[in-house]
């Protein structure tokens, strides 16, 4: 990807010059010439593997959600009888829901700036994503305190604890999602754009957005809108 | 690779970066993967004693009827220990060691994907099992609501919900004190390094091989580390889950197991065992590969069935999923499920079988050498085929309801891990010895080493098989007399005792035969895969070229043809090429690139025990500060690492005095 814009300055150490040496591409050292065995880079491979990892990860609690969702906890010591489905606010966690659909495309668009080498452009996506982003996550958290408001707090009961367990730890994954969006926007800003390897950075944040948009996808089919 | 330019202003960070090869800072700051598998084999086996004085103290405890050697409390703090140690943090590091130090070697690379991840999860490791083992130190045990408290000395403040930590034990509610939540924190953390490293072994093995080293060339201890790696990869974040909501249980209030306030324990079972079944092959598949791997060598005989050894391989990993309920046939699950499971379990036999006949179809008619690693690889054949078979019986579901939570259960599992992974490790410590150190270990004492260990093992486990089918139960710190169990316990003792005379006799050797071994020279079994194209020790870059594999088994046959009737012949060129591959393997005739040493991944190790602490104590004063600090230490961690370059510019010569 030579068209994408080399950064220069005095101090620069991950100029376009080092781009054999600092991309922790297991060949470089490795040496065994330019080649990795699959034709796809370590770290994209890496991101890929870990992806799948997490799809167990949010399998487990999903599951943790569904078995304590139709349960009636009346009779039970210690509980308030107040279920999450009651208190869903539909419209609002759809628009939120779009939101976070929209910030996908918007990485999408960072990416594609980033391959034609504008990297204004490219920044003005990442913050666009980022900001999006944390619409999403200022949404769940009004979400939440309009729960806690209500009466359901994670102690409430069972499937209580398993709503805020499913979409806690989901919301953790938007916000280390937009931690990274951030630190790109931020190294991007500092040296006057991203190098080809660094570019490689936005290509792995951008996989596991895309992944974390797509388990809210489930997470919104499955807890709000199946009854 | 050619070096690329003249001087340029070395990389901005925020510590010198570190440089140097040797002494103690070159250790904490590595990221050589034969390094790392070191510290990870050393740091394993001081844990491996830990847990065998642990043992000990248990069977001191059982020698006698009615003995008071122990404190029930203290009991349920040594069997807990004993057991999450030689796991967690015995046999899967163990493994990691022989992953990291053998992997790449016997693949053809320099080094792992992920150098400095590599790093990052042995050092998450080591600080997590450090973590686990401070409960012994600052732990409480407290009694449950409403009842009472006992004297517990320092022995039983550590966990004691037992390795798999069954709800609602282990919950809010009947585990007041610390020491449970120091054994879920503990445990999530160890999973993480494992997960890290799952990650980091499966992209060195699909992106990493030499040229011409397709997937079936492997070696099949390679196959196998792949095959743990994706087990790992897709059991930990059950288990990261089941211990997130213990965690909760326990911390802030959430009822996923309070089974009084409409919560489900038995959820805890499916989730504990859905991660624990692929985890028991985490543990064995490991030894497998490295049997697999000694056995051909010793018989001169190539592996018998490769294909259908790796295949197995692959399909007891599937099928390590779908077998978890039958550790919970007494958990009133339903008749359906305990059959299927009960069915899906005895077909797990198969491919277990394959490989047993597949081990003695190469050994057959071989020319065997029956030295140390043969023997203990002998000894895996024959010790897993027991505890296989016992293993069998537990499928048929009313036949387990006898004998679980008896000690018929204990004799099982230990036949299949000590017995099992326990030998087949031995076997590659032997094995692989003089790769690691250039020198040859005491055939002698490993010889007695390995007859010791085969006499304490049966001593101490065949007798529980009866023990446990004449109803002596698991988990009890005493047994009346008129059980008339004593006997047998005794024996048991003592066989404890004699298989940690053996342990000490492989010491000795270790320590002995390390600096004072006769030097080892190359190639010192005849051997058949790419590491032993390397001379031992093996050198930093390990590779002087890089190699190119034309087929399986591909040094071997770079040194012998066959003659008519199959037989190997010796290739007049073969001395020349060990001399070649000496040559080249000490002085490589290009200068070679390698991952600079940083201190980011032990940072990241010590800053996350601190969160456990921090969470652990929340309640106090300085709970919550002292969360912040480990979580400060991280993220700046990682923010170092961002900017750090993976290799210094003044590496360059590496290969050219080293």
């Amino acid at each position: 990807m030579a068209d994408i814009a080399h950064v220069d300055g005095p101090t620069d150490e991950d100029g376009p010059v080092d781009d054999n040496h600092d991309n922790g591409h297991g060949d470089e050292h490795g040496g065994h010439g330019d080649h990795e065995s699959t034709g796809t880079d370590n770290r994209k491979l890496g991101m890929w593997v870990f992806l799948s990892s997490e799809f167990m990860f949010f399998g487990a609690l999903i599951s943790n959600y569904l078995l304590f969702k139709g349960r009636d906890f009346t009779g039970f010591d210690r509980i308030t009888l107040i279920y999450p489905i009651e208190l869903y606010d539909i419209p609002f966690t759809s628009i939120s829901s779009f939101v976070l659909l929209m910030s996908s495309l918007t990485m999408v668009l960072a990416h594609d700036a980033l391959a034609s080498g504008d990297q204004n452009r490219t920044r003005v996506w990442l913050a666009a994503t980022g900001m999006l982003g944390m619409v999403f996550v200022g949404g769940q958290f009004f979400e939440f305190s309009e729960f806690i408001h209500e009466g359901m707090t994670i102690s409430s009961n069972p499937a209580a604890s398993a709503f805020y367990m499913l979409t806690g730890f989901h919301g953790a994954h938007v916000f280390i999602g937009i931690l990274m969006l951030l630190s790109l926007w931020g190294i991007s800003r500092r040296q006057g754009g991203l190098t080809e390897d660094q570019g490689l950075n936005l290509e792995l944040v951008g996989l596991y957005w895309h992944f974390v948009d797509i388990i809210w996808i489930v997470i919104f089919t499955i807890v709000y809108l199946i009854p | 690779m050619a070096t690329t330019t003249d001087a340029r202003p070395v990389a901005r960070t925020i510590f010198r970066r570190p440089a140097g090869h040797t002494g103690f800072w070159s250790w904490i700051t590595t990221t050589d993967h034969k390094k790392i598998g070191i510290m990870y084999g050393y740091t394993a086996f001081v844990f491996f004693i830990l847990g065998g004085l642990e043992a000990l103290v248990l069977r001191i405890q059982l020698a006698v009827p009615e003995n008071t050697f122990l404190s029930a409390a203290e009991y349920n703090a040594m069997f807990t220990m004993h057991g999450t140690t030689m796991i967690f943090l015995f046999v899967m590091p163990v493994s990691a060691a022989f992953f990291n130090y053998l992997l790449p070697l016997m693949i053809g690379a320099r080094d792992v994907a992920f150098p400095r991840m590599n790093a990052v999860s042995f050092w998450i490791f080591f600080f997590g099992g450090v973590f686990l083992y401070t409960s012994f130190i600052f732990g409480t045990t407290g009694p449950p609501e409403g009842g009472f408290a006992a004297e517990v000395s320092r022995l039983g403040t550590a966990p004691n919900g037992g390795w798999f930590g069954y709800a609602p034990n282990s919950g809010a509610q009947f585990s007041t004190g610390t020491v449970l939540d120091y054994w879920s924190l503990g445990l999530q953390i160890l999973g993480l390094a494992s997960l890290i490293s799952s990650v980091n072994f499966i992209v060195t093995v699909f992106n990493m091989r030499a040229k011409g080293m397709s997937l079936l060339r492997m070696p099949v201890f390679v196959w196998m580390t792949t095959v743990v790696a994706f087990l790992l990869l897709f059991s930990i974040p059950i288990i990261a889950v089941a211990l997130f909501m213990i965690t909760f249980d326990r911390q802030f209030g959430t009822l996923f197991f309070d089974a009084a306030a409409g919560g489900d324990p038995v959820l805890w079972q499916h989730l504990f065992w859905l991660f624990g079944h692929p985890e028991v092959y985490i543990l064995i598949l490991p030894a497998m590969g490295i049997v697999s791997e000694v056995l051909p060598t010793f018989s001169r005989k190539p592996l018998f069935g490769y294909p259908a050894v790796v295949f197995a391989g692959a399909a007891i990993g599937f099928m390590g999923f779908g077998v978890w309920a039958h550790h919970m046939f007494s958990s009133g699950v339903t008749p359906i499920t305990q059959a299927a499971f009960g069915l899906s379990t005895m077909a797990i036999a198969i491919p277990t079988g394959i490989k047993i006949f597949n081990w003695l179809g190469t050994m057959w008619g071989g020319r065997i050498t029956l030295n140390t690693p043969m023997l203990f690889s002998i000894g895996f054949v024959a010790m897993f085929v027991i505890g296989g078979l016992s293993g069998v019986t537990h499928a048929v579901v009313p036949a387990d309801w006898q004998q679980t939570d008896t000690y018929y259960i204990v004799a099982h599992f230990h036949y299949v891990l000590f017995g099992g992974a326990i030998f087949g490790l031995f076997s590659g410590l032997y094995y692989w010895f003089p790769l690691l150190t250039g020198r040859m270990y005491n055939e002698t004492l490993g010889k007695i080493h390995f007859w010791i260990l085969m006499l304490g093992f049966n001593m101490t486990f065949a007798p529980m098989h009866w023990l446990g089918l004449n109803g002596m139960v698991r988990r009890t710190w005493v047994y009346a007399n008129e059980a008339e169990l004593a006997q047998w316990n005794m024996v048991v003792t003592v066989g404890a005792f004699i298989i940690a005379v053996g342990v000490a006799v492989f010491m000795a050797n270790w320590m002995y035969s390390k600096r004072n071994g006769p030097k080892a020279g190359m190639d010192p079994w005849d051997a058949r895969t790419l590491e032993w194209t390397i001379p031992g020790p093996t050198p930093n870059y390990n590779f002087g070229v890089n190699p190119v594999v034309t087929s399986l088994d591909d040094f071997w046959h770079k040194k012998y043809s066959e003659d008519s009737e199959g037989r190997p012949v010796r290739r007049p060129e073969a001395d020349t090429l060990l001399a070649e591959l000496e040559e080249t393997g000490l002085n490589p005739p290009a200068p070679i690139h390698l991952p600079a040493p940083s201190y980011y991944p032990f940072m990241v190790g010590v800053a996350i025990p601190i969160m456990g602490y921090g969470v652990i104590y929340k309640d106090q004063a300085f709970g919550i500060p002292l969360a912040l600090v480990g979580m400060l230490i991280l993220v700046g961690s990682f923010a170092g690492w961002g900017v750090e370059p993976l290799e210094l510019d003044e590496d360059h010569e590496e290969g050219d005095h080293a």
